[in-house]
């Protein structure tokens, strides 16, 4: 068990080199000229070379990327060309926000998704059933921006009973919360309803009812257990998705997470912090999928870690 | 023997579905004495598993719907009882163990506590009570070291080891029935004799009857006192288990009987019955078997049988023994194959 653990976090390494590479020559893409916008609408092309060379901009891009890693290496994720702070003080300020509306949005959406994929499987092809699924079709198919301005309408502007975006107090987080689970609440409603289904049939399910098990006990108890394995996988990608901050919900909330801070170093060019928060969403997809194995451990006897 | 644990008359179970009712169980009748073993035989597709669901009402998962009849355990029809009642016959008077010991067993549980739940449900014993009661059924059913298997998880155990289990978990709370559906079908040849050794051996104890639901007729000869044989959704014989092996009636059952290779007789061709088991959907006309029967007669493609008793002990549903009384070796016998 340690010792795959072990071997799980040395193989993190390579990928993020791999990633790093990656995301070094996307950002460079990027069309635009980050000297020409922290030097300034106004400044001369002499001003301009000079804030390139202090950038180190004019270098080969190999040599460019070196220096980054060597910076990254001591832990220097670099400086924020528009506010002028470290990239780690940027991204550190924003996690938390994005965390916890992370946090929220995924236990009331996987709650309210197990328990709707559960009874429609359990009432199959009853209205029950078709009302579940008819709602997570829809909440699958509502496009989150819109749905969102939609909930800010209603709740904030015609009701006034819930802001409309910032995070000043938990209420703030009720609206945010809500939109960002609504598709993970569908997507975990499907699965979990086809998952169980299929367990349901299995012989070992017939074998509770012989035992003279109720109907509860053997869908929570010997069903659910079993239809829980390809559930986590999802769940976890999800996690790892809605962590990676959600630029559409942010902004539409003007929620301060990475999604906000993202989109907002897109449109200034801050090449750093871009490369800094892509980098800390590889590292999160990572873990997060080494969690989802040791929790396959847990709900599966049949696996050992070697 | 004369107490009667389990009595099953004209059981109709239907099953449903876009292109009509399919009759799987059409009319069957038996009874199960206490301490007795009733076997019911029968080719796949002859209804007799779907029987063996019906009795404990385990047909959810299926179309299949008790359509007539009456199922008596202890004078109760339990085809009147609710689901709620259902469930406290379940397991506890009635117990059913299957045909796949691998996949019986829920993966994710441990040994102990999957025998512990219905010790716990009927019994109402304390988790202390129910953990002694489970090491002491795994050592009744021959498992070595119980005290260490209930931490283990199914896939530790091999499939002779998971239907031991089973058959402990079945017999835990003393049922007076235990329904077998084909148990050693699916293990090694020399684990079966074991574990039919031990279903026996267990049973006799607890004077347990026993429904053996099989198609091997070795383990029929192995197991029962007395023998249904079934096709085509009806029981088409029925008798003592000596009579069934030395005077079989009706043409199908000797079919059954000649299809079993015998040891030491060299034949270029093993014997089969021609033909295939009827689609439920396209029953024939008169009687079931007619169209694989060597001896089919006009009327038995007109009108079917009724189930009649050849002697006290032997009923069987065939024309060639409509006229009764006659010669027993007379009609049917060695002669004529």
């Amino acid at each position: 068990m340690l010792r795959f653990l072990g071997k799980r976090l040395l193989q993190v390494i390579p990928i993020l080199i791999l990633v790093s590479i990656f995301i070094f020559l996307f950002v460079h893409m990027i069309p635009g000229d980050p000297a020409r916008l922290v030097a300034g609408e106004d400044a001369t092309i002499e001003d301009v070379e000079l804030v390139r060379k202090e950038l180190g901009l004019d270098k080969p891009i190999t040599e460019q990327y070196v220096t980054y890693m060597k910076n990254l290496f001591r832990g220097d994720f670099g400086t924020s060309l528009k506010t002028n702070r470290s990239v780690s003080y940027e991204i550190g300020e924003r996690f938390m926000p994005t965390f916890w509306l992370t946090v929220w949005s995924m236990l009331w959406a996987v709650a309210a998704g197990l328990l709707i994929g559960v009874i429609s499987a359990t009432k199959r092809n009853k209205w029950q059933d078709y009302l579940g699924m008819f709602g997570a079709v829809s909440g699958l198919s509502l496009p989150s921006f819109w749905l969102g301005l939609m909930l800010i309408q209603l709740f904030a502007v015609t009701l006034g009973w819930l802001p409309s975006g910032g995070m000043d107090s938990w209420k703030s987080y009720i609206l945010p919360a809500f939109t960002l689970g609504t598709g993970v609440a569908a997507v975990v409603a499907r699965f979990t309803r086809s998952s169980l289904m299929d367990v349901l049939k299995e012989d070992y399910i017939r074998t509770g009812r012989s035992k003279g098990l109720n109907e509860r006990r053997i869908t929570w108890g010997h069903g659910l257990r079993n239809a829980m394995i390809p559930v986590v996988t999802m769940t976890g990608l999800q996690f790892g998705f809605l962590l990676g901050g959600s630029v559409v919900i942010e902004s539409v909330f003007s929620w301060p997470g990475l999604g906000k801070l993202l989109i907002d170093s897109v449109a200034y060019r801050d090449y750093p912090v871009i490369q800094g928060e892509m980098l800390i969403f590889a590292l999160e997809f990572i873990l997060i999928n080494l969690v989802v194995d040791l929790l396959y451990g847990i709900l599966n006897p049949q696996i050992r870690y070697e | 023997m004369e107490e009667k644990v389990l009595q099953v008359r004209n059981l109709q179970t239907h099953f449903t579905s876009d292109s009509g009712t399919v009759k799987a169980v059409d009319g069957v009748s038996f009874e199960v004495g206490k301490g007795e073993t009733l076997g019911i035989v029968g080719e796949s597709g002859s209804g007799k598993s779907v029987t063996s669901l019906s009795i404990m009402r385990l047909l959810k998962d299926t179309p299949g719907k008790i359509a007539g009849g009456e199922i008596l355990y202890e004078g109760t029809d339990l085809t009147t009882l609710s689901e709620r009642e259902m469930r406290k016959i379940r397991g506890n008077d009635i117990a059913m163990i299957f045909q796949e010991p691998m996949t019986s067993l829920n993966p994710v549980y441990k040994i102990g506590r999957q025998l512990e739940e219905s010790i716990i449900l009927h019994m109402k014993a304390s988790k202390k009570a129910a953990r002694e009661r489970s090491v002491q059924m795994l050592k009744a059913v021959g498992i070595s070291r119980p005290e260490k298997i209930v931490h283990e998880f199914p896939h530790q155990l091999s499939g002779g080891m998971r239907q031991r289990v089973m058959i402990a978990m079945a017999m835990a709370c003393n049922p007076k029935v235990l329904i077998a559906d084909e148990p050693t079908t699916a293990l090694d040849v020399t684990i079966q004799a074991q574990i039919l050794e031990l279903m026996k051996s267990l049973t006799t104890t607890t004077d347990t009857a026993i429904l053996l639901i099989t198609h091997d007729l070795g383990v029929v000869a192995e197991m029962c006192d007395r023998v249904v044989v079934m096709y085509g959704g009806r029981a088409v014989e029925e008798s003592d288990v000596v009579s069934i092996f030395t005077n079989p009636k009706h043409p199908y059952t000797q079919g059954l009987l000649e299809s079993i290779p015998k040891i030491g007789e060299r034949v270029d061709r093993l014997q089969s019955i021609p033909g295939n088991v009827p689609i439920p959907s396209h029953m024939p006309m008169g009687c079931k078997f007619a169209p694989r029967c060597p001896h089919a007669m006009d009327i038995c493609w007109e009108k079917e049988p009724s189930f009649d008793k050849v002697t006290t002990n032997h009923s069987v549903r065939c024309w060639l023994h409509e006229e009764v009384p006659q010669d027993e070796s007379d009609l049917v016998g060695s002669s004529e194959r």
